[in-house]
């Protein structure tokens, strides 16, 4: 892209000015709402990831010592909601897509800049209910609420946690609506779809998701409550009701909720490889249409997740046939990533690391995926850890190290500061290691049998569960470290200059931190994205 | 912070925004709708007599007055979005009072259908008595029923509000200022009055003849 850059332009920038606790509360400056959402997000985060520590650590030894059953349905519940719908559906769309959308496409602003700060209100909401949930006494269903075990079943608080899944829904929503409307309407002249970087592209197909899929699961969520409140049998087949279909409800959301959570860390990575392999992404065009793809055929998969459920054995098969060919848009996604790092003049700078660990995670996570999409396969892998360790391949492999990749890569630009690169790398390589060492022994343990869901088990998988427990404690300490110095690096950090990796792309045209209106004036795009040149190799 | 200085380039920017913005917003309307349509096909086709007797004992005379009271409020709401672009502020303004009126008398034939029902014990959830053989099918249908109807009610709260919000507004602001918001509100209208063209004959009209 050549917008020429206006190094005289340094006007105030949106950090500066309006320092009080109020004026942050009611800005509507896209990238102030970003930092808003990053702070609740990395809370929420901990909290979840506290459920996580002692969830690992009660499963060190086979007999429960340190919580009862009871305690532990709520920790792997509590670990769930929180994860899913308070860092994972919003991590990288409502911090970095909020930040950068509208600069990367050349506008001051979203769409409708007070529904973008509502959304951040509802989120709050949202999240103080599921904080009541668990000061209240927690609730015990696991994450995906199955009736009628939530409906008629379950003593703990289901309606307060269900209420707090069904306000941050409906902030999702704004969202992905407000992204829409501003990669439709808010493009800088020249910026055409094609011109558009695939952050912006694997944001919208997210957006389009959370648009359609969310209100599916805010209804379902009524219906348990409705379930629960008069007694009558939607779910609960002892009443007359099905419970298949609660699980068809569920997962039409659900499923797709994955890719919700996926295709941003796609978009991240697709911005960092080209940069520090200093060559244009390899396909352009069949990475935007992957994508496209992949948020298409991700609504019409959701049956994989009800092999066992006693849904018809021709939708299985229909469902699992689906399922493989998800792989496809995926494959060529890893491909070209690959193809777009050969002959590559590659530097492992941090960002890097992260953007190099994600791939082949979820390369992991997506080949493991095939064998639980074969219906056969699943009957035997199904509710073991072999899922447990496939979906955290997935969002936590594939999308929290994308987003780390996404915050080292982008934080020069978000506070202006540059962060110690080699605290960095240790943190980028910890928690690679602390990652596998927790999760590739799950996969392990799934093929042996381990169930989910137990907070006791047989003592021969013992071995494989101290490895995970050792990775998991790894993986704190991993991801604890960034917390620190990117926060250091805000207070002390070096100035960053305005494009520190000399990247493309609007966003470094515009100074370090940008100002408010994001640009001196509204940049014309006249070329491709990623026009990197590979500089001359010395032999 | 400074107030959102237009971000738009220019009035016909913003007007496209706000027009997507609206039909995005409905199609997560009609998402959310979704599983209530689901669950009712779901329980009708395991549960065809039970629905059939439940839905004869609906109130298909209100619920086919309802149904003309709000396909009028829509050609009202149209009207009044047109005088709008014609710039005719007392058309649009009274228009609108027309539009807000049959939304109201909707709501309060619905509310008496739904007192009716109270009496002759059709509310599931409060002494529901019904058939022996169909009670547990006709609770769900009654379920689903108030379910539907009731979020349909709370949409065209929403939307009377609007409309009488419009009106008002009109009182200080030209009827040009007022068109973009006048027609998206009337987007709304319109989606809440096709929604109930959807519950009507699944409700009322299930083997009636």
């Amino acid at each position: 892209m050549s917008a020429e850059p206006s190094r005289a332009f340094h006007p105030e920038s949106y950090l500066h000015g309006g320092d009080t606790f109020v004026s942050w509360l009611t800005t509507r400056d896209h990238k102030r709402i970003a930092l808003l959402y990053m702070i609740s997000i990395t809370g929420f985060f901990f909290l979840g990831g506290a459920a996580a520590t002692i969830i690992r650590l009660e499963l060190l030894t086979p007999n429960a010592d340190l919580v009862d059953a009871d305690t532990y349905n709520e920790l792997f519940t509590a670990h769930g909601i929180i994860m899913v719908w308070f860092f994972l559906i919003p991590s990288i769309p409502a911090t970095l897509g909020n930040f950068l959308i509208p600069l990367m496409i050349g506008a001051r602003e979203v769409a409708f800049p007070r529904l973008n700060l509502a959304s951040w209100y509802l989120y709050t909401l949202g999240g103080l209910f599921v904080l009541g949930t668990l000061i209240a006494g927690g609730v015990d269903t696991g994450w995906t609420f199955y009736a009628p075990l939530s409906t008629l079943f379950s003593h703990s608080h289901v309606e307060l946690a269900v209420a707090g899944v069904f306000i941050v829904g409906f902030s999702s929503i704004l969202t992905g609506l407000n992204f829409i409307v501003t990669v439709h309407r808010l493009r800088a002249p020249g910026m055409t779809w094609f011109r558009l970087p695939l952050f912006v592209w694997a944001n919208y197909a997210t957006s389009i998701i959370l648009v359609l899929a969310t209100p599916v699961l805010a209804m379902t969520l009524l219906l348990i409550v409705f379930e629960r409140v008069t007694g009558i049998g939607v779910f609960d087949p002892a009443l007359g009701g099905d419970p298949l279909l609660f699980q068809h409800l569920f997962w039409f959301y659900s499923h797709p909720a994955v890719y919700i959570m996926v295709l941003p860390a796609m978009g991240v990575a697709s911005e960092i490889i080209p940069c520090f392999a200093r060559k244009p992404i390899f396909g352009y065009r069949t990475m935007a249409y992957a994508i496209l793809g992949i948020g298409m055929i991700g609504f019409l998969v959701w049956g994989h997740h009800m092999f066992v459920s006693g849904q018809s054995m021709y939708a299985s098969v229909v469902f699992s046939l689906l399922s493989f060919l998800v792989a496809i848009p995926s494959a060529i996604k890893v491909f070209n990533w690959t193809a777009t790092l050969y002959k590559g003049s590659i530097l492992f700078a941090s960002p890097m690391l992260y953007a190099l660990g994600f791939v082949g995670l979820f390369t992991i996570g997506g080949l493991t995926g095939l064998f639980l999409a074969a219906t056969a396969l699943d009957v035997h892998l199904t509710d073991t850890y072999f899922v447990i360790a496939h979906f955290h391949y997935i969002m936590v492999g594939g999308t929290v190290m994308a987003y780390l990749g996404g915050l080292h890569f982008w934080w020069p630009k978000i506070v202006g500061r540059v962060y110690p690169e080699t605290w960095a790398r240790i943190a980028a390589i910890t928690i690679f290691v602390g990652f596998n060492l927790t999760f590739f022994p799950q996969y392990l343990l799934g093929v042996l049998g381990m169930p989910r869901r137990y907070h006791v088990y047989a003592p021969e998988y013992q071995l494989l569960n101290e490895f995970s427990s050792t990775g998991a404690g790894i993986l704190a300490v991993g991801y604890l470290l960034p917390l620190i110095y990117l926060i250091w690096a805000m207070l002390r950090g070096a100035q960053a200059p305005d494009n520190p990796w000399q990247a493309t792309g609007l966003e470094w045209q515009t100074p370090s931190p940008p100002p408010q209106e994001n640009f001196e004036e509204t940049p014309r795009v006249s070329g491709e994205p990623y026009a990197y040149e590979t500089p001359e190799r010395n032999a | 912070m400074s107030a959102p200085a237009a971000h738009f380039e220019t009035p016909q920017n913003r007007r496209e925004a706000a027009e997507l913005g609206i039909w995005v917003f409905l199609a997560t309307e009609l998402m959310f709708f979704g599983p209530l349509f689901l669950a009712y096909a779901a329980a009708r086709l395991s549960y065809p007599e039970g629905f059939a007797e439940a839905s004869r004992h609906t109130d298909v005379v209100i619920g086919t007055a309802n149904t003309a009271v709000l396909l009028t409020s829509s050609l009202f709401m149209a009207l009044a979005s047109r005088s709008a672009q014609l710039g005719r502020r007392r058309a649009a303004s009274l228009l609108l009072f027309i539009t807000a009126l049959l939304g109201t008398a909707f709501l309060v034939l619905k509310a008496m259908e739904y007192f009716d029902e109270w009496q002759q014990h059709l509310v599931p959830w409060l002494d529901f008595r019904f058939e022996p053989g169909l009670a547990h099918p006709a609770s769900l249908f009654y379920l689903l029923y108030f379910a539907m109807t009731g979020l349909h009610a709370i949409h065209l709260t929403i939307g009377i509000v609007l409309v009488l919000v419009f009106a008002w507004r009109l009182r200080s602001h030209s009827p040009a200022s007022m068109r973009l918001q006048i027609e998206n509100g009337g987007l709304y209208w319109h989606f809440v009055d096709a929604m109930w063209v959807f519950l009507y004959p699944l409700l009322y009209l299930v083997e009636r003849a």
